[in-house]
């Protein structure tokens, strides 16, 4: 029972940036944009994260900066792949060399030249820090984060389908030629949804560095982006798909935890594969059922055929 | 003008482009953060082509990326985008040094048979991904880096099992001498080596103060080879054919799968080869514990791109990383300015390359000035009229 808790906790925990990264891939690949450098964005979200709840003192401004500068890095990538018609996963690679650098560039700067920031508030829990403390059920009382990432795959998923402006978005991943005969500005479309995408993907940054732990290192973020994008293809581009898929990965990785801590003969290094692994089997098993948004990939040019 | 123009028409010039873009963003991002990028740059310049010994060790850093930098522009060329070569050059460096402990052979046997065997783990990794994506449709940058880290924690299992971990220490045993290929290993450390190093002041540096190894000359021959390959042979041109529009390749009789997992092989295989090269090549010629991945593979995604994908443009591309990164370390030791500007730099032109229209329209833009001129002025209106 205690273990089952503990699993549930974990995650919670670990999904959640997961979650964060997924909608981000769902709302700019539903548009037409392919987002390879969620990873980036993310990294960059987690230093701002940190840098942000060290110099104002409030780890809700951190996140709210977070967002920001992921937008600021999804701003370069909606340059290239639709001003420019850029190869948008040529641009995605450049955002993930880029950024990882540019973070740790920034972390020595603020930092007196260490690569990892001081230990900095974090968000709350949701019910405090002295719930059901020393209790197997203090594993349930999650980050506020988690919370968060949930309502906000209701929003998108609300905001997707219910909403004139989610039809807007769709159409314009599904057959930009027929959204831009329609009225709708496809550039625009995709900038708003591109921007979005690294705003979410900067929440999840800051869901590692000030929820998680407390603090930037270089390994905070380590693949949970492309993870994320693993998610989104599972999820079928849908938000509560990816919100799915992401649980899944989670667990597996809260699996690797509880394994590991246990007296099981399997090397953790071993165990570390795990969620890797998982992710390709499950791809081998459900991606022949998911189709991606038509125009997903493909840079729109106004009059070409 | 005109010869500018021309010049902006040329694919080098976009590569100039982006090059020149990085070190402007780098300088202005250096400035801010408050060191002097003139000085960073010149620094930079010194500590990577400043001595012989320097640029000897360009070279040998080149390799790898060379490698990696080829097996990428190779899959691109195929419609391919081979995110995982980390993955692949770090099974190769598994698979050679696992056959290279347990292998003791004299040195024209061991040598091939190590770096075949990188060779061929890097080939089965490609293959493996090639596979996933013509059987199930799985995009292969997505399972190249989930494997990416599973090859990560293997090399680090590897290093930690009994058979290979080496005591006290986070490598594994190094692999028999007589497979290692540097130049005159045994030769440059005997007494009469030494003795003809000393009185040869440029070759001692050279030779005795680095791991000078044949890798670099197989990376070249494997860069003009694949070039060959591409653009002379029915199997590239099939494979290309395949990248460059599937449904008309498979209407024309082309095994679309098998290109596919052919490519991924191929790619997959020049990948391991620059991991077998590196164990065989240089100290301490075997897998230590990683932490991070080791960015061969991440460095040959931007050595390829801004070769424009070409094999032979890799050669000059895979130098000046080598020497971005190489210097970098210098720049960080003698001026304390964080290495990561050159992981900034790098993104910054890999970024610039990833806009192939920015130096024809900047060419468009020059034209359009001048003939918006030339009809404001007088003489030519009246020409005209």
């Amino acid at each position: 029972m205690n273990n089952v808790i503990l699993l549930i906790g974990i995650t919670l925990m670990y999904s959640t940036p997961l979650v964060f990264g997924a909608l981000g891939g769902v709302v700019s690949e539903r548009s037409g944009v392919t987002n390879i450098g969620i990873e980036g964005m993310m990294v960059v979200g987690a230093l701002a994260a940190a840098a942000g709840s060290y110099f104002t003192g409030s780890p809700w401004m951190g996140f709210l900066i977070a967002g920001i500068c992921g937008a600021l890095v999804a701003l370069l990538h909606a340059v290239a792949s639709i001003s420019f018609a850029a190869d948008q996963t040529v641009s995605g690679v450049a955002i993930n060399l880029l950024a990882p650098g540019l973070a740790l560039f920034a972390c020595r700067s603020f930092f007196d030249g260490g690569a990892t920031s001081p230990i900095v508030t974090k968000l709350p829990k949701i019910f405090g820090d002295t719930w059901m403390q020393g209790t197997p059920w203090a594993n349930l009382n999650v980050n506020v984060t988690t919370v968060i990432a949930l309502v906000l795959t209701a929003v998108v998923w609300f905001v997707l389908y219910k909403t004139k402006w989610g039809l807007r978005v769709r159409a314009v991943g599904e057959h930009p030629a027929a959204a831009d005969t329609l009225g709708i500005s496809v550039s625009k479309t995709r900038y708003a949804c591109v921007l979005c995408s690294g705003m979410l993907a900067g929440f999840g940054g800051a869901s590692v560095t000030i929820a998680i732990i407390s603090q930037f290192t270089q390994t905070a973020i380590c693949g949970q982006g492309f993870i994320a994008l693993a998610a989104v293809i599972f999820g079928k581009w849908k938000p509560f798909g990816a919100y799915g898929a992401c649980m899944l990965f989670g667990a597996t990785q809260a699996l690797t935890i509880i394994l590991g801590g246990g007296s099981f003969p399997i090397p953790s290094t071993i165990l570390s594969m795990l969620p890797y692994v998982m992710t390709i089997i499950v791809l081998i098993l459900f991606v022949g059922k998911s189709v991606a948004p038509k125009a997903d990939g493909v840079p729109y040019i106004k009059g070409s055929r | 003008m005109n010869a500018i123009v021309k010049f902006l028409k040329r694919p080098i010039a976009s590569a100039l482009v982006a090059i020149l873009c990085g070190f402007a963003v780098a300088a202005v991002i250096l400035a801010v953060a408050g060191y002097n990028p003139f000085i960073t740059f010149g620094t930079l310049i010194h500590g990577s082509i400043g001595t012989p010994k320097y640029i000897t060790n360009v070279i040998i850093k080149a390799t790898p990326i060379l490698l990696t930098g080829v097996a990428v522009a190779f899959a691109f060329q195929t419609g391919l985008f081979n995110i995982g070569a980390e993955g692949q050059y770090i099974l190769g460096t598994i698979c050679a040094t696992i056959v290279g402990v347990t292998v003791d052979l004299p040195g024209p046997l061991e040598v091939p048979l190590v770096v075949l065997a990188g060779a061929l783990g890097g080939a089965l990794l490609g293959a493996f991904i090639g596979f996933l994506k013509a059987k199930f449709g799985i995009h292969e940058v997505i399972t190249s880096i989930m494997c990416n880290w599973i090859m990560m924690y293997l090399c680090n299992f590897v290093v930690g099992t009994d058979a290979f971990h080496k005591p006290n220490s986070n490598t594994a045993f190094p692999i028999h001498t007589s497979g290692y290929t540097m130049i005159l290993p045994e030769w440059k450390v005997s007494e009469e080596g030494i003795e003809y190093l000393i009185a040869h002041p440029l070759l001692r540096d050279v030779l005795l103060k680095t791991d000078l190894n044949l890798g670099f000359l197989v990376a070249v021959l494997v860069a003009v080879l694949v070039g060959i390959l591409l653009s002379r042979t029915k199997l590239g041109y099939e494979l290309r054919a395949v990248g460059l529009n599937k449904d008309a390749a498979r209407f024309s009789g082309i095994g679309v799968e098998k290109s596919i997992v052919t490519c991924m092989c191929i790619s997959g295989a020049i990948c391991g080869l620059a991991g077998a090269l590196n164990i065989t090549g240089i100290a301490p010629h075997t897998i230590s514990l990683l932490k991070v991945q080791e960015g061969y593979g991440f460095n040959g995604l931007s050595v390829a791109f801004i070769a424009g994908c070409s094999a032979i443009g890799c050669i000059p591309s895979s130098l000046l990383f080598s020497a971005l990164i190489y210097g970098g370390m210098t720049v960080q030791q003698v001026l304390g300015v964080p290495s990561e500007i050159i992981s900034i730099m790098i993104g910054t032109i890999v970024f610039f390359t990833a806009l192939p229209s920015i130096a024809p329209k900047i060419s468009a833009w020059i034209e359009r000035r001048r003939s918006e001129k030339e009809s404001s002025t007088p003489n030519s209106t009246a020409k005209e009229a």
